[in-house]
């Protein structure tokens, strides 16, 4: 064997294996390469045996990072290269699935493992250690697969680039004469491979008689039942059902040939799998991805092998009280006021299309039942793309009713991280406006399709479309046999998967259980104070489904809910006006454009609004100056700026008159007052830590409340998620220091339990003097003249970065100037002038702070859902550049 | 105890006796004129001449070696005199003389070929790649001084980057004249972020390194202000510290350094002994960003710059106004 980079020459190792595979005559012995980390030698005890199992056209190489990581944890790992591949023996005899489980099984027998087995597999090795796994369940620990298939369904056709590597005159010169298919194969690396790498795994197949192995594993291929394999896959396949010893996916879902839909119907034939997408990665997700220490951390997290460490399994503690979400609008549909409005939704036209309870109740069981009609039940998951408002209330809470698991994510994403968005969560079923069904359609988005609005024929039989909202509405009462749909859903099943703003990476899939959203909804209700009786305007997303929950009224306003900044002041005032709103839930985009707008105000709308009394604005900090321009507008109103992510939708809260006491103590000195945002205290039912950190800005396990000490922020609460969807790994980490969900913000407490923000995690500058925290500076910087937005960043490496400040300037001469900003003068970026640079120095200077450079730029980046967090990562990255010398492109 | 400062007539090794005066060592300097460092008592010599420097370095405890061919003129055999044979000859006369510690005063261009440095480790010295014959026989001279180290004859080398104060010819006169005349160009606006010394910070540390060799024998440790600056805003401050008006123009830094290797050339063949107005090296120093990590330094040394770059350009201006 040649010298392969990242393999330790001594784990290569030959073996001759007597076959009793059908496919050999009697007797005969075939010689087996295979890599062993000999963990277990010299008598050392070891937690068991990795069984590393490569397809089609890899060989053990593709496990080098498995060998080194599981002799660091103390696993044996054993990768072979199957027969007819890699340094193995060419047999000269076609070797069929059903051989190959026989011949895995004959080299187990020969070599021997050591302790508990985890088979682990990828491509068509998967198939090939699941089978392995299905008939030696003795000694059988655990089940890793990375992107495999095990299934073929037969109404879907086998995936384009092997019905091509298949196609006659196309497969025996693109597999074996030439090495076309090795060559594709290895081109599916993302980032590209290495050039040593690449030359590692062509080097077992330099001719064509090497390549015959690759040939016949394409050529097994079970396109269909007649095919002779697909006997021994489908037993394999309906054998697995039965495994009950954990499992682990590790899917690169960019993947041509092993796509979402293979990793679904593993995922259903095993459902206590634990999965880990890894966005970005695709085939060679080994090589793509860090799967090799994921793998190990999971055997540990899972108590798999010998001498585990237990499970770190979370006890869920302390039940309390439990009423489905969608209880009080069943009580108030029969109760007296069950003829007075419970959802509203401003349209163009000015009238506002409004349901009472009686009829909210008896348009959600007609949609639930529509649903069930349709198989739509228990575990379905539903993508509702659809804009909040009357159909978006309803469908949520039929949904909900029977079980479903609604899927929602915000068309803020973009068209292509809401397409990744949507692929990650599988859904079953698409329910959505016109514009969504398109992108489905577009963007082959898996599952059935309903469209929320009537389509003609044509555009149903285009996108795809079974049936629309209208008829889930109308669906016979006799289909399911006329009863409401009993019993309520387990309240620690899953009941809804929401999607993060992705301003930090792709946008990972929250996952929610019933009893987590009805904590939400009492922590809002006790908290804020809402129920019967408010009738409240819901004009930011995550909030607008409590309001029927809450037993409020709630109206959703005329806006684009994809840009939260086109709400208008009088169109805030005319959904306020239509239910006599005494509530407004906003996002500070919304709040800036209202304010730029309310010149716009009619009388009557000013009067709306004055009856305002409390005004709860989430999603992003907002700036004292701006709140006290929106006071102007609801004089009446409480202002609320509560904290929280789309992992605990409420964290703290604190109002206006919070936010001055707190200014106040930062001027007397109380303890930890100041350098950040203040957010106030917990709110009801939620614990707040602070995990201090270390000296390069890593969190420790030690968690803190005491005042002034910074660290990464922790919650603990009844209303936080269950878990990230199919992201074991993410999990895995923001569980890390139980029972705590880590919030990836920093930030400390004060002595009187305010809980002040510093910035994210990942914007920690770790400079010569320790780990230090952005936002404090920024607000500081803020308040000088000219400034209007800036970005505290570290440039250089970890441990010895310098601080740079980044700076937009006020160039409108106008903090609060809505969320149109206007045109900037300066379109380059420059070294700011003297004078700013020496105030931002001082105010540094002040805070034990070097500034290194002051630069300002035309315009910082933002996210598009807040319009307000600004993505320090990319200032980051840029200002290094352009602190580099040369030439750094636009920020 | 007794130190020999070879090079005290440049600024540094004037600023590094005054030091070990103050600190109420025995001083003596080195060099080819009179330092006039009062207080020390002054050899008059060639580095590369072996009975000079033999009778300098009697009786001395501790030697500082300054002294060396910075220019950029020159051939390379005057460079490899006085750089790399002059420190040979010094190293073996302190040896034989018994001197216990010798800091080399070396640059951090000894370890680098031009390209951007963020955080940069100081790295070993590296004569192949270094750019230009100053560079070049620096690092050889480095790397010889750190071979003889050992218990009992301890040699550390310290490297300052880019020294400035008052009384600086090197760079601060020449980028006030050149101010003066219009003919200071920023490349590439200017941004790029550079490292520099005060002066009496490098000095400092150099003594710091007398006083830690146990801990500094046989390392390179590169000195700082720690205070890494963009190159606009520190031509800025020399030029407004010396009463001129601060560079306006830019010129893009690859436009630069193609002129600087023309004129270069240019400047070479024509036997020109002063120095050019541009040259590759300039270009490359004045475009690319050139700051270091000090941690590692700072710990060794238990040193930290007392002097920041606001407090020296304070005390630049105030050398100016006189």
């Amino acid at each position: 064997m040649v010298a392969l980079p990242g393999v330790d020459p001594s784990w290569s190792t030959f073996a001759d294996v007597p076959s009793t595979s059908s496919a050999d005559t009697p007797g005969t012995t075939h010689r087996w390469h295979y890599l062993d980390n000999r963990a277990d030698h010299d008598g050392r005890t070891v937690k068991g045996t990795l069984l590393c199992v490569h397809g089609n056209p890899t060989f053990s190489f593709l496990w080098r990072t498995y060998l080194a990581a599981g002799l660091a944890a103390g696993w044996r790992v054993i990768a072979v290269d199957q027969l007819d591949m890699g340094y193995s023996a060419r047999t000269g005899v076609f070797r069929r699935l059903a051989d190959r489980i026989t011949d895995l099984e004959d080299f187990v027998a020969a070599v021997g493992l050591t302790g508990p087995v985890v088979t682990v597999g990828h491509d068509w090795g998967g198939v090939v250690s699941l089978g392995y796994a299905d008939r030696n369940r003795a000694g059988l620990a655990g089940v890793i697969l990375t992107n495999t298939a095990i299934h073929q369904d037969p109404a879907r056709p086998i995936p384009a680039p092997l019905r091509l590597a298949l196609a006659r005159g196309v497969h025996r010169l693109g597999t074996r004469t030439t090495s076309a298919f090795l060559d594709v194969t290895l081109a599916l690396a993302r980032p590209r491979l290495d050039r040593q790498v690449r030359r590692a795994f062509r080097a077992p197949y330099r001719d064509a008689k090497a390549r015959q192995g690759i040939a016949n594993f394409v050529a097994d291929i079970p396109v269909g039942p007649t095919h002779p394999s697909y006997a021994a896959l489908t037993a394999a396949a309906e054998g697995i059902r039965s495994i009950t010893v954990p499992v682990l996916m590790m899917w690169g879902p960019q993947d041509p040939i092993f796509s979402d839909p293979y990793l679904e119907d593993l995922a259903r034939r095993l459902p206590h799998a634990d999965i880990h997408r890894f966005e970005g990665a695709g085939h060679l997700v080994q090589e793509d991805a860090d799967t090799a220490s994921t793998a190990l951390q999971w055997l540990e997290a899972r108590g798999v092998g010998l001498d585990p460490v237990p499970a770190g399994a979370l006890e869920r503690s302390g039940h309390t009280a439990y009423a489905p979400l969608g209880q009080r609008v069943g009580e108030l549909a029969v109760g007296p006021d069950s003829g007075s409005t419970a959802v509203a939704e401003m349209t163009a036209a000015g009238v506002p299309r409004t349901l009472s309870w009686r009829e909210l109740q008896d348009d959600i069981e007609r949609v639930s039942h529509g649903l069930l009609a349709r198989g739509i039940g228990h575990g379905s998951r539903v993508s509702l793309l659809v804009p909040p408002g009357v159909d978006l209330t309803v469908l949520i809470y039929a949904c909900l009713r029977v079980g479903a698991v609604i899927v929602v994510a915000d068309a803020g994403l973009g068209a292509r991280g809401l397409s990744r968005a949507v692929r990650g969560a599988a859904p079953d079923v698409v329910i959505g406006i016109e514009r969504a069904l398109v992108a489905a359609r577009v963007f082959g988005w898996p599952g059935r399709r309903i469209s929320a609005a009537p389509l003609s024929a044509a555009e149903r039989s285009a996108l795809g479309i079974e049936a629309s909202l209208k008829d889930l509405r109308s669906t016979a009462l006799s289909a399911t046999g006329g009863a409401p749909p009993e019993p309520e859903a387990d309240p620690d099943a899953d009941a809804a998967i929401l999607f993060t703003s992705g301003s930090t990476g792709p946008a990972k899939g929250v996952v929610y259980t019933h009893r987590q959203l009805a904590a939400m909804r009492d922590a809002v209700e006790r908290t804020l104070g809402l129920g019967p009786g408010t009738a409240l305007v819901a004009g930011f997303a995550p909030f607008a489904l409590l309001g029927p929950a809450l037993g409020a009224t709630s109206v959703t306003p005329a806006m684009d809910v994809t840009a939260p900044r086109t709400l208008t002041a009088q169109a805030l005032a005319e959904a306020a006006e239509a239910i006599e709103a005494t509530v407004v839930f906003a996002s500070p985009a919304a709040l800036r454009n209202v304010l730029a707008t309310r010149g716009e105000l009619t009388p009557s709308g000013r009067t709306a609004l004055a009856r305002i009394t409390l005004l709860l604005s989430a999603g992003a900090p907002i700036p004292v100056p701006l709140l006290e321009a929106v006071q102007d507008l609801v004089p009446a109103a409480d202002l609320h700026t509560p904290y929280g992510m789309t992992e605990s939708l409420l964290v703290a809260d604190i109002d206006l008159q919070g936010i001055r006491e707190a200014m106040t103590a930062v001027g007397t000195g109380t303890e930890g007052a100041g350098n950040g945002v203040c957010v106030g205290r917990p709110v009801h039912g939620a614990r707040v830590g602070i995990a201090a950190l270390d000296d390069v800005g890593a969190p420790s396990q030690d968690v803190t409340v005491e005042p002034g000490v910074t660290g990464e922020i922790l919650v603990s609460a009844p209303h936080v998620k269950d878990r990230y969807f199919r992201l074991w790994r993410t999990e895995q980490l923001s569980a890390g220091i139980p029972p705590w969900h880590r919030t990836g913000d920093v930030g400390h407490l004060d002595a009187d339990g305010r809980l002040w923000v510093e910035g994210r995690l990942g914007h920690v500058i770790s400079s010569p003097d320790g780990a230090m925290t952005p936002v404090g500076l920024e607000q500081a910087l803020e308040g000088l003249d000219g400034v209007r937005l800036a970005a505290v960043v570290g440039v250089g490496p970890m441990g010895t970065q310098v601080v740079v400040a980044v700076i937009e300037e006020d160039t409108a001469g106008d903090a609060v100037d809505g969320g149109g900003r206007a045109a900037p003068k300066r379109r380059r970026a420059r070294l700011a002038d003297d004078t700013v640079t020496a105030r931002a120095r001082a105010l540094a200077r002040e805070r034990g702070i070097d500034l290194a450079a002051v630069i300002a730029v035309p315009r910082l980046p933002v996210d598009i859902r807040h319009n307000a967090k600004i993505d320090r990562t990319r200032v980051a990255r840029w200002s290094a550049r352009f602190l580099a010398g040369g030439r750094s492109g636009p920020l | 105890m007794t130190v020999l400062v070879t090079g005290a007539s440049g600024m540094l090794g004037r600023a590094v006796a005054e030091q070990l005066l103050a600190d109420g060592e025995e001083v003596r300097c080195f060099q080819r004129r009179p330092s006039g460092v009062r207080g020390a008592r002054d050899h008059l010599g060639s580095i590369e001449d072996s009975a000079a420097v033999t009778e300098a370095v009697q009786e001395c405890s501790s030697v500082v070696h300054l002294a060396a061919k910075v220019s950029f003129t020159g051939t390379a055999a005057d460079f490899d005199r006085i750089n790399v044979v002059g420190t040979r000859c010094l190293l073996d006369a302190a040896r034989k003389a018994g001197v216990g510690d010798v800091v080399y005063v070396s640059s951090p261009s000894v370890a680098h070929s031009g390209s951007s440095l963020v955080g940069a480790p100081a790295g070993p010295a590296d004569p192949t790649h270094a750019r230009g014959h100053y560079a070049r026989t620096k690092a050889a001279a480095e790397l010889l001084a750190l071979a003889r180290s050992s218990p009992g004859f301890r040699v550390a080398a310290v490297r300052p980057h880019i020294v400035w104060g008052p009384g600086d010819t090197q760079l601060v006169e020449r980028v006030i004249q050149r101010a003066r005349q219009g003919r200071l160009p920023l490349l590439d606006g200017g941004t790029a972020l550079i490292d520099t010394t005060y002066v009496d910070n490098a000095a400092v540390a150099i003594v710091a390194c007398l006083r830690r060799m146990h801990q500094a024998q046989g390392r390179a440790l590169v000195v700082t202000n720690g205070e890494p600056r963009p190159i606009a805003e520190l031509l800025a401050g020399i030029c407004r510290a010396g009463g001129v008006a601060p560079p306006r123009w830019s010129v893009p830094g690859l436009v630069a350094r193609g002129a600087g290797a023309v004129i270069e050339r240019a400047w070479l063949a024509a036997g020109r002994s002063e120095e050019p107005p541009m040259t590759r090296f300039l270009a490359e120093q004045l475009s690319t960003a050139h700051w270091f990590d000090q941690r590692a330094t700072r710990e060794v040394l238990d040193w930290t710059p007392a002097v920041d770059i606001e407090e020296g350009l304070r005390r630049l201006e105030s050398y100016y106004r006189r």
